[in-house]
């Protein structure tokens, strides 16, 4: 019951992303699992090649993930970050929350219909989230590196929702 | 390092500040600076200077003069860290003496053994952990790379820059950054932009497979590459080192970035050859001027920058075009059966879909 009050305080730190230093404190790691895991479930299923099951799509969402939050991490590290490895690992994940959303809702718009209009709404919906969760995570990050290095690590996490939000937009179920 | 005679009157494990005491006047530097480091941690092993002598000082005595760490830092941890052991061995030998006293009197020489058995097993644990840690310190250790990492971002920025203006000045060798951020960051980068042109047209064909394929294109590609040319630069003799040559090669990669970036988008395939050309020539060119600064010989020279222009065009040639097919395919399942049938040639983009996009260039050139 404890862990799961601070997952759900975790989860409200995400959706309104101030300086607060709980996220980092007592990491966790249930919320990235649980978020990665649905994010990767949801992806399943959206080849054009229906001989494609959906196991490796599934592993690669997950090694994507996980293997893009410890390069950045580590990024982080080598650039001098205060923060440790596990507490960066927590934020990046926490804050793939509202690109899980995002694929929620593009699903529910894709159920209506795939023309251009479901497009246009799933971009600027993508793109709000994508936005979301780059400010949400860089508000925790970049307050543990020196002032005139910021840009040089908000960069990779910028990169690295940007390679989830694509995938994101780019599914189509079958 | 001083040999068997040693006074007894100084504790066995060769502390680096009483070593330089004991020893001539050329050590007194270094041990003066042993002694001052060890000036901390002296309170708390002074306590066991006089349990050390004796004749369980002997058999750690031999132990230390086996060791030959060059660093001191390495030295003072293993001091550190035998100056635990040998107390957790004397609370083992008091508990076990006590114990022998014990179990002598009840099971004779096999309670002797037990304990000889245990103290022996426990050694050896001590032993391979201290080694066990000694070697993690020692290679994973992030702190090797830190240095690699230790930029600003205006000099990313400059750094990108002057990677596409190729050096006049060749005769005299120019200097080459070694830093890694800038090259790994280009190389993802260039991962990201090969999986946006994999999905232009919002069909996805195998997600999996492409994205493993578009990491291991780009990575097997800057250090691939990168290695061969070290190997060639060995060969040839020229003045650079392993992360010169990553550097290099890595901001190399900016020019492929905009080339793919900017074609991925518009399929125009002169568009693409003007592109290749310019772009991909001036960041081929500017490599090859900073790797003829730094090699002599006409020969030598040849060989070194010819392969690294022939590998860095045409891994922008290969880039464009296995992927672009990949692009074709999803344009012909997309249009359909309305399409004229027309020749499917490898390289041929459909009528319609090319004469919207050149519309669509014309357009932006005008406005521009």
């Amino acid at each position: 019951m404890r862990d799961l009050k601070a997952v759900g305080k975790k989860f409200v730190h995400v959706m309104y992303p101030k300086k607060s230093s709980a996220l980092l404190r007592d990491w966790d790691l249930w919320g990235p699992l649980v978020l990665c895991v649905s994010l990767a479930l949801m992806l399943q299923g959206g080849s054009a090649d229906s001989k494609d099951d959906g196991g490796p799509q599934f592993a690669e969402v997950f090694v994507i993930i996980w293997f893009g939050a410890v390069v950045i991490t580590l990024n982080s590290k080598l650039l001098g970050g205060t923060i440790s490895f596990f507490q960066s690992l927590c934020v990046l994940g926490y804050c793939v929350m509202p690109l899980t959303v995002a694929m929620l809702v593009c699903r529910l718009v894709l159920l209506a219909g795939a023309g251009t209009v479901s497009f246009i709404i799933r971009l600027i919906v993508v793109g709000a989230m994508f936005g979301w969760s780059t400010l949400a995570s860089t508000a925790f990050l970049a307050d543990s590196q020196p002032p005139n290095r910021k840009a040089l690590v908000v960069y990779p996490i910028f990169l690295f929702y940007f390679v989830i939000s694509w995938m994101i937009l780019t599914f189509t179920p079958q | 390092m001083p040999a068997a005679p040693r006074p007894p009157s100084y504790p066995a494990p060769a502390h680096p500040g009483q070593r330089g005491g004991a020893g001539t006047g050329t050590m007194a530097a270094p041990g003066a600076a042993g002694g001052g480091r060890s000036g901390a941690p002296a309170a708390e092993w002074g306590g066991f200077e006089d349990n050390m002598q004796g004749g369980g000082s002997a058999v750690i005595d031999m132990e230390n003069m086996d060791d030959t760490s060059g660093s001191s830092f390495e030295d003072m941890g293993e001091m550190h860290q035998r100056m635990k052991e040998e107390e957790e061995e004397e609370e083992a030998e008091g508990e076990a003496g006590a114990g022998e006293e014990e179990d002598g009197e009840f099971l004779g020489m096999k309670g002797l053994r037990g304990q000889l058995g245990r103290q022996v097993a426990d050694q050896m644990w001590q032993v391979g952990k201290r080694q066990a840690s000694r070697a993690f310190s020692l290679y994973a250790n992030i702190d090797i790379l830190r240095p690699y990492f230790d930029v600003e971002p205006v000099q990313v920025r400059a750094r990108l820059l002057e990677s596409m203006i190729p050096v006049k000045m060749i005769n005299f060798p120019q200097k080459i950054a070694g830093e890694l951020y800038g090259p790994l960051m280009l190389v993802f980068t260039l991962v990201a932009i090969l999986l946006h042109g994999m999905k232009t047209s919002d069909t996805i064909i195998r997600e999996g497979t492409l994205m493993g394929t578009a990491i291991g294109t780009c990575f097997g590609y800057w250090l691939g590459v990168s290695s061969f040319m070290y190997f060639l630069a060995y060969l040839c003799n020229a003045q650079i080192t392993m992360v010169q040559m990553l550097s290099l090669l890595g901001y190399g990669l900016f020019g492929h970035c905009i080339t793919l970036f900017v074609t991925y988008n518009i399929h125009f395939h002169s568009l693409f050859y003007i592109f290749w050309l310019v772009v991909g020539g001036l960041s081929t060119l500017r490599m090859v001027a900073v790797l003829v600064s730094r090699t002599v010989g006409h020969t030598q020279r040849l060989i070194l920058c010819g392969t690294l222009a022939a590998l860095h065009m045409l891994f922008l040639l290969y880039l464009h075009f296995a992927y672009h097919k990949v692009v074709e395919g999803i344009l012909d399942t997309l249009e359909g059966p309305n399409m004229p049938p027309f020749q499917r040639v490898a390289r041929d983009i459909p009528v319609v879909s090319n004469a919207v996009l050149n519309t669509t260039a014309k357009a932006i050139a005008l406005t521009l």
